[in-house]
């Protein structure tokens, strides 16, 4: 016989799993905005080991 | 043919069971006040750094709210103003809430620190600490004075919100946090004076148990004398003005006279009333609260027009 009809248990797991979802997707929205957000602001970083970018920096003066 | 059998006693936790154990109340004003603190900072903020700041604030404040309710599920069960929280009602256990409260301080330490700056993120690690720890589990249940101590961990949100803009503390934000500090007491007591039953049921010490309701009554008027020089002086800081010192007099004219009338009254004049000035004064706090991050916000938008200050 097929189960045809959710108790009412499984809704509010449903709803608890609903809402971890959102929380998790809204994380991620959070760490990519952040990451566009600190990229696109042009910090003198290189990418792979965030070290400051030397020829980016500007010349120190000749003595 | 296949039988299925399910448990249910009817108690397991929905999402916001979840959602209430971070106590969304309290993470609104955390939310607000820190909110104030980044934006009056003199260090501009790049907006979406700014929200995800604030958010994760929030969130360290309601890990906290859940390692409080974790440790004080045993007193909660007992008040009637605390009984239907997750924990006593047997929809979320003690160990979730534990798990939950300290997943979520790691989790809004780490993205502080990164959205912000690990300044701002170690405040927030200290914050979580000292409401968890020094507050909740060493001094709630052991002085009075437990209102006053546990004031310094909600005043720190603007520090914290400061911090996340200049990557340390100033003057300025040292007079945000005064003013939260000093204006906790008399919220609290005055929200002690009519819900006393329920504090001494539970063992916890509120003054208006251990010393009484005419000295938590003196209590209230001595804080509020305490904290409108402060309020005041607030407005002659760099994120002060005009604007600010006025709402700030007029705000601590009524909280004064609220706590003077306060003081004045019995305990049979205020049951007679059902508490009447007490709950409009402790409705009032919230205002005066609002009021005074409103008028710093209004202050660092004149700023930015080249008017307000001094």
């Amino acid at each position: 016989m097929a189960i045809t009809r959710d108790h009412e248990l499984h809704s509010r797991r449903f709803g608890r799993n609903l809402g971890l979802a959102l929380a998790l997707a809204v994380f991620v929205v959070l760490v990519f905005g952040l990451t566009i957000a600190k990229v696109g602001r042009g910090d003198k970083m290189q990418a792979f080991d965030h070290q400051p970018r030397t020829s980016l920096l500007p010349p120190e003066p000749v003595k | 043919m296949a039988d299925i059998s399910t448990f249910d006693d009817g108690q397991e936790a929905q999402f916001g069971d979840y959602i209430a154990l971070l106590k969304p109340r309290v993470m609104s004003l955390v939310v607000f006040t820190a909110m104030v603190g980044l934006l009056v900072a003199p260090v501009p903020v790049h907006p979406f750094v700014a929200f995800t700041a604030i958010l994760f604030i929030a969130l360290g404040g309601g890990a906290s709210g859940a390692l409080n309710m974790w440790y004080d599920a045993d007193i909660d069960a007992i008040m009637r103003r605390t009984r239907s929280r997750p924990v006593p009602s047997g929809r979320v256990s003690a160990g979730e809430a534990l798990g939950l409260g300290l997943g979520l301080s790691g989790l809004s330490v780490m993205m502080l620190a990164l959205a912000g700056n690990l300044f701002a993120g170690l405040f927030l690690a200290f914050t979580i600490f000292f409401y968890a720890v020094v507050y909740t589990i060493w001094l709630k249940r052991r002085t009075p004075q437990n209102i006053v101590i546990g004031g310094a961990a909600g005043a720190f949100p603007p520090m914290i919100g400061w911090a996340v803009a200049t990557g340390g503390i100033s003057l300025e934000s040292l007079a945000m946090f005064a003013i939260v500090f000093l204006w906790t007491p008399p919220h609290f007591w005055s929200l002690a004076l009519f819900m006393k039953e329920d504090y001494s049921n539970a063992g916890v010490p509120m003054l208006t148990v251990t010393h009484g309701r005419p000295a938590t009554r003196r209590h209230i008027l001595a804080y509020t004398l305490v904290l409108a020089p402060v309020a005041l002086a607030t407005a002659f800081t760099s994120i002060g003005g005009p604007l600010y010192l006025a709402v700030s007099l007029a705000l601590n004219a009524v909280f004064i006279s609220g706590a003077l009338r306060i003081l004045r009254r019995t305990e049979v004049q205020a049951e007679a009333d059902s508490y009447r000035a007490e709950k409009r004064f402790f409705r009032f706090s919230l205002a005066y609260l609002f009021g005074h991050f409103t008028a710093l916000l209004a202050e660092a938008a004149l700023h930015s027009f080249n008017l307000g200050g001094w």
